[in-house]
C-alpha cells in the first residue's frame, strides 16, 4: 500500500492551478480555492488506478483533510 | 437470421454555441483552459428557445434523406424515436414526425425513453424489427434538448450537456456505410435511477412544491432540472464498462486486437480517458469527438461515426467497438463490422 506522503503527491498533482498551495496531509482541501466537483472525480479516478479502491463521493465529502481521506482509501 | 445494416448516420447540431469563454465569463473561477484540458470540450450548441427535440429531429433526418439517396421517405416502414425531452408527455413525438417528414401512413412509429445509452438500445429494436420481418427500412432518429432542463446556475452540466439530433438509417440490405449490426451485450441497474434524474414533469411530482437543491460543489439545480450525481455516474462506468467490453468481445468471438477502433458514449474526456485506460485500449483506436458539440445524449456516437466516415477513417472490412451507458443505469453495447 501506498504511504501516506505518496497519497499527498498524488493528490496534488490533480490540481492545475494550485501552484502556490503547500500540499500537506493536514491541509484541509475542500479550502484550496481550485477545488471543485471535477477535482472530485480526478481523485476518485486517481485512487481507483493507484489503490485499486472505489471511493464514493460521500466519503470525500466527509473528509476535510488529505490524511482523513487517506485513512478512508486504505481502510 | 435476417442480417442488419447501418447505412448511413447524419446529424443536426443546432445554431447557438456556447464556447468555453462564455461560460468563464458567468463563472470565473471555471477557467477555459480547465474547461477545455479536464471535459475535452470547447463548444456545446444550444436549441433555440422555440426549437425542440422534434424540429431537430426532422432537421437530421431530412440530412440524411439528402445526403443518401439509396433510400427514400416512402421506404421507410418503422420510426424510431429516441428522447427524454419529448415535445409533449403524449402524443408520442414519432407519430408527430411521421407527419412532419411525410413518412407513409404504413409506417410503424414509437418513442423511446434511454439517454446516453439509447443510440444502442435502438439499434437492438431495429435489428429486432428486421430479423423479425417487420420492417426492411427502420428509421432510428436520436434527439435531446438537454439544455432546457438544466439550471443555469448548474456550471457543471452545463459544460458538459450540448443539443444535437442524429438520424440512422438500418435496412436490411447492405449499401452506404453497409456496417452490419453484430451481436450485442446489454445491462440496467435502476438502483442508480436518483444518481442522473429529472423529477419535475413526470406524474409523481405534478403536484409538488419545486425543491432547490444545492450540491457540496456549489451547483445549484431544482427538482424540474437535471440533477446528476457526478461521483457515482464515474464509479458505475468505472465499474461496469469494463466488464461490458471484454464480454461483447466474447458474444463476437473476437479479441481487443481484432477491433480497429472503439466508440464510446461521448461522457466527457476525463472520464473516457480513465475508462481507455483500464480497459487498455490503444489511444490511436479510441475515437473522442465532441470538442465541437459537447455530450449530446443519444446522438454522441452517431456524431463520431459520421464524422470519421466524413473523413474516410473507417475502413471497409474494420470492426468498430461502440459502447453507450448512463442515465438509468442502463448500458449496451456491440461491435459494427464495415
Amino acid at each position: 500500500m501506498k504511504s501516506l506522503q505518496k497519497f499527498t503527491e498524488l493528490f496534488a498533482e490533480q490540481f492545475d492551478e494550485s501552484e502556490d498551495v503547500v500540499f500537506e496531509p493536514t491541509t484541509i482541501f475542500k479550502d484550496i480555492d481550485e477545488w471543485d466537483s471535477m477535482i472530485a472525480l480526478s481523485i476518485i479516478a486517481m485512487v481507483d488506478d493507484e489503490f485499486d479502491k472505489t471511493i464514493n463521493g460521500d466519503i470525500i465529502k466527509n473528509a476535510n483533510t488529505i490524511e482523513e481521506l487517506y485513512n478512508k482509501v486504505i481502510e | 437470421m435476417k442480417k442488419s445494416y447501418i447505412n448511413h448516420i447524419s446529424y443536426y447540431l443546432p445554431e447557438k454555441v456556447v464556447t468555453n469563454e462564455s461560460l468563464s465569463k458567468e463563472f470565473p473561477d471555471w477557467s477555459v483552459k480547465k474547461i477545455a484540458s479536464k471535459i475535452g470540450i470547447d463548444q456545446r450548441h444550444i436549441a433555440a428557445s422555440d426549437e425542440f427535440s422534434s424540429d431537430m429531429g426532422v432537421k437530421a433526418a431530412e440530412t440524411l434523406f439528402n445526403e443518401y439517396t439509396h433510400v427514400s421517405k416512402s421506404d421507410i416502414d418503422f420510426l424510431l424515436f429516441c428522447t427524454q425531452s419529448p415535445d409533449y408527455i403524449l402524443p408520442t413525438t414519432a407519430c408527430i414526425l411521421q407527419d412532419r417528414l411525410g413518412l407513409s401512413k404504413s409506417t410503424g412509429a414509437l418513442d423511446f425513453n434511454l439517454g446516453c445509452s439509447g443510440f444502442i438500445y435502438g439499434l437492438t429494436l431495429a435489428k429486432g424489427l428486421i430479423a423479425s420481418g417487420v420492417a426492411k427500412n427502420v428509421l432510428l432518429i436520436c434527439a435531446e434538448t438537454y439544455s432546457k432542463f438544466i439550471n443555469k446556475n448548474d456550471k457543471g452540466n452545463r459544460s458538459i450537456f450540448g443539443d444535437a439530433a442524429s438520424a440512422t438509417l438500418v435496412s436490411d440490405d447492405k449499401n452506404g456505410y453497409g456496417a452490419e449490426i453484430l451481436n450485442f451485450k446489454l445491462g440496467t441497474d435502476g438502483s442508480g435511477a436518483e444518481n442522473l434524474i429529472v423529477k419535475g414533469g413526470g406524474m409523481r411530482y405534478r403536484d409538488s412544491e419545486i425543491e432547490t437543491y444545492v450540491d457540496s460543489y456549489g451547483n445549484e439545480a431544482t427538482s424540474n432540472d437535471l440533477i446528476m450525481n457526478g461521483p457515482e455516474i464515474f464509479n458505475f462506468t468505472s465499474k461496469n464498462i469494463p466488464g461490458l467490453v471484454m464480454d461483447t468481445l466474447k458474444e463476437n468471438n473476437l479479441n481487443q486486437d481484432d477491433i480497429d477502433s472503439y466508440i464510446f458514449h461521448q461522457a466527457n474526456a476525463y472520464m473516457l480517458n480513465h475508462l481507455r485506460k483500464k480497459i487498455k485500449i490503444d489511444k490511436e483506436k479510441f475515437k473522442l469527438k465532441m470538442n465541437f458539440c459537447g455530450n449530446t445524449v443519444s446522438s454522441t456516437i452517431q456524431i463520431v461515426i459520421a464524422e470519421l466516415m466524413k473523413d474516410s477513417e473507417i475502413k471497409e472490412g474494420a470492426h468498430v467497438l461502440i459502447a453507450g451507458f448512463g442515465v438509468g443505469y442502463s448500458w449496451g453495447a456491440t461491435i459494427l463490422k464495415f
